[in-house]
């Protein structure tokens, strides 16, 4: 049976109080497996980020339980977080977030260094990376120079190479053309298909979300269906 | 991230914006471009003086007084002590400061305090002038310091004290107005001093010329050996009553030259305890130090005003890259850098930041100091021989770095430490 790398138990997540409160997440059950590539769709507002957020430990519920990799989120702290987020979340963002004015190498480099590894070591490390994804030639150039598909694939080779379980992809292909963002969308199922690893990709795109093995949507902070095969209610979120 | 890592990461995110990191670093540059100098003029100085005190030597030699009652202004004078002396008019301390006149029986006082070998008076005598060979008379002063010091001679050999010969060491300013050719060429010749005595007879006394001696801080007066000082003391009393008491001002106590700080201070404390004041002379110069650091710290402070402006520009500087790098911070932080890392990277390239202020302003310090210090040794301070008014010592230039780099790390506290507090979902939102 296949371990389950992020569950989560009725999770909640709401902004301010009173007049003014506002329920993101209105209590969420979810368990994602090892090596299952999963997308979160919904639209603009319903939650899909918020969730995203919370299952990366980058923000905290407002209550119930989120277990990964087998630590529950609400006692981790300081430095077991820290190593957490650096050894099993890799990230794929829609606006990159690239260093522009550093080097491809020194981008890639960036999850290494935070995670204390030797100079020349985390630089073979990102060379082989990069030529894993055919930026080989590119590691001595500024990130601000490459064009938008090539920047997704830094940021990809970025979000690998410190090996993690999971990858978050935020709308990943949101500011690709279509060409190119098949291409990055080929990637990523590779890197799920070929290594294992884990893929939450939060999306409003049907297409992209269609190719992952399941699809979550989100409504108004409540998950509305969970399909294990394309259907029907495809479309009705684009 | 490790310490190097963060080091390099830091240096390198400073050139990330070079005009701002420029401009700061040159309000740190003035600050400490002053604080080096002001520091060097402060070493210079009170070196010169330092230097002054162990040239004249006399370690072993005390100056005592009596000091007169304290009473504060608006009090009545204090009440009449039988058989006390009168009050003499002084040159020690501020003008129109007053000392009770010393007797013999005060020097026999003196002479029993435990330590001290021997208290001999300090004679005033007050020659009327100088003359050599018929070039002129000029006045002459007499410097009361001479017990016991070491003169800086400028030519000539010094005083054979044992001799009875008269002898006499003359300031360098004294040798070509008296009219010799040069200072080698007054050693050795015969001066005429006149000294009127107390019925208003001029007397003229022969003495040698032994040596001649560069101005020092203490007076540019010329010194007499025992044998001559007595002659014109003695010429001085022709025709006062034999039962004229001599009074003195103030005496010369020599104690062991071995003594430690705290014998020393031992035997001030008796001194003062029999109602006497005791200084050597490495305390009477010992005040110019404590003007002269008094002015070097109002000047030091100055400078350090600079270097907290400064500060509040670095504190401007690191906002701005804090708020420009928000993406960046939220990016390391989801990958698991922690707080403190992110805090030590900001607050590392404030120091770097300081670091280079104050290497410039140190560095361009040193140099126009040292080319501004030997101009000057050359020209309006050439008659203070030996004084290099700016002296860096790599001591104060590392108080400046570390003063720098300090208050540039208090600077990087608050934008370091709201970098730090950053949430990584607010820095990556983009909906």
């Amino acid at each position: 049976m296949t371990a389950t790398v992020l569950s989560t138990r009725n999770l909640t997540k709401h902004y301010g109080s009173g007049d003014t409160r506002f329920d993101a997440l209105k209590g969420i059950d979810l368990d994602i497996l090892e090596g299952e590539s999963v997308a979160i769709v919904g639209k603009s507002g319903s939650g899909k980020s918020t969730l995203m957020h919370i299952l990366a430990l980058l923000d905290a519920p407002s209550s119930g339980e989120l277990v990964v990799d087998g630590h529950s989120a609400a006692t981790l702290k300081g430095k077991a977080l820290n190593s957490l987020r650096n050894r099993t979340f890799g990230f794929v963002f829609q606006q990159f977030f690239l260093n522009a004015n550093a080097s491809v190498l020194e981008n890639v480099m960036l999850p290494l260094k935070i995670a204390r590894m030797g100079s020349r070591e985390r630089k073979r490390v990102a060379m082989a990376t990069l030529e894993l994804l055919e930026l080989g030639d590119k590691a001595g150039n500024k990130a601000l120079n490459l064009s938008g598909g090539q920047k997704q694939r830094v940021v990809i080779a970025r979000a690998i190479v410190n090996s993690p379980r999971i990858i978050f992809a935020d709308e990943p292909t949101g500011n690709l053309d279509s060409a190119t963002g098949r291409i990055v969308e080929d990637l990523l199922f590779d890197l799920n298909r070929e290594r294992g690893i884990t893929l939450v990709i939060v999306t409003h795109d049907e297409d992209l979300a269609a190719r992952a093995d399941r699809r979550i949507y989100l409504h108004d902070g409540l998950l509305v269906a969970a399909i294990d095969e394309p259907a029907a209610t495809a479309g009705r979120h684009a | 991230m490790k310490a190097m890592d963060i080091l390099g990461t830091a240096v390198g995110n400073s050139f990330r914006s070079r005009l701002r990191t420029t401009l700061t670093v040159l309000a740190i540059f003035i600050g400490a471009f002053t604080l080096t100098i002001t520091n060097a003029l402060g070493t210079g100085i009170n070196n010169y003086i330092t230097t002054q005190i162990s040239s004249i030597g006399a370690p072993d030699v005390m100056t005592v007084f009596k000091p007169t009652a304290v009473t504060a202004p608006t009090d009545g004078p204090a009440p009449y002590e039988e058989g006390g002396g009168s009050e003499l008019a002084t040159n020690q301390g501020p003008p129109g400061s007053t000392v009770i006149a010393m007797t013999d029986a005060d020097l026999a006082t003196i002479a029993a305090i435990p330590g001290i070998t021997s208290a001999d008076a300090i004679i005033a005598v007050r020659p009327d002038f100088v003359e050599w060979q018929d070039n002129g008379k000029f006045q002459l002063s007499v410097s009361e310091f001479s017990a016991g010091i070491t003169l800086d001679l400028a030519a000539g050999s010094g005083f054979d004290q044992t001799g009875g010969a008269l002898q006499i060491v003359l300031p360098t300013t004294y040798v070509p107005t008296l009219g010799f050719a040069s200072n080698a060429a007054a050693v050795g010749q015969t001066v005429s001093i006149g000294v009127t005595d107390a019925i208003g007879t001029q007397h003229l006394i022969d003495a040698t010329v032994v040596g001649v001696q560069n101005p020092t801080l203490i007076g540019s007066g010329a010194s007499t050996n025992n044998a001559l000082t007595t002659a014109i003391f003695d010429a001085q009393r022709t025709g006062l009553p034999a039962s004229t008491p001599t009074e003195y001002a103030s005496a010369t106590a020599r104690f062991d030259a071995g003594a430690s700080a705290s014998q020393i201070t031992a035997i001030k404390d008796d001194l003062t305890a029999a109602g006497f004041t005791g200084s050597t002379v490495a305390d009477q110069i010992g005040t110019f130090q404590t003007v002269v650091d008094g002015i070097i710290l109002v000047l030091n402070g100055f400078a350090v005003i600079a270097l907290i402006a400064a500060g509040f520009g670095i504190i401007n500087t690191l906002l701005m890259s804090v708020q420009e790098r928000t993406r960046e911070i939220g990016l390391m932080k989801a990958m698991g850098m922690s707080g403190g890392r992110i805090f030590a990277l900001f607050s590392t390239e404030a120091v770097f930041i300081g670091f280079l202020g104050s290497a410039i302003g140190a560095g361009v310090a040193i140099a126009v100091g040292a080319l501004v210090s030997n101009v000057l040794a050359e020209g309006f301070l050439s008659g203070l021989v030996g004084l290099q008014i700016l002296t860096f010592a790599p001591a104060s230039i590392a108080t400046v770095f570390a003063l720098v780099m300090g208050i540039a790390f208090l600077a990087s506290t608050l934008p370091a430490s709201r970098a730090a507090r950053q949430s990584p979902i607010d820095s990556l939102r983009y909906e």
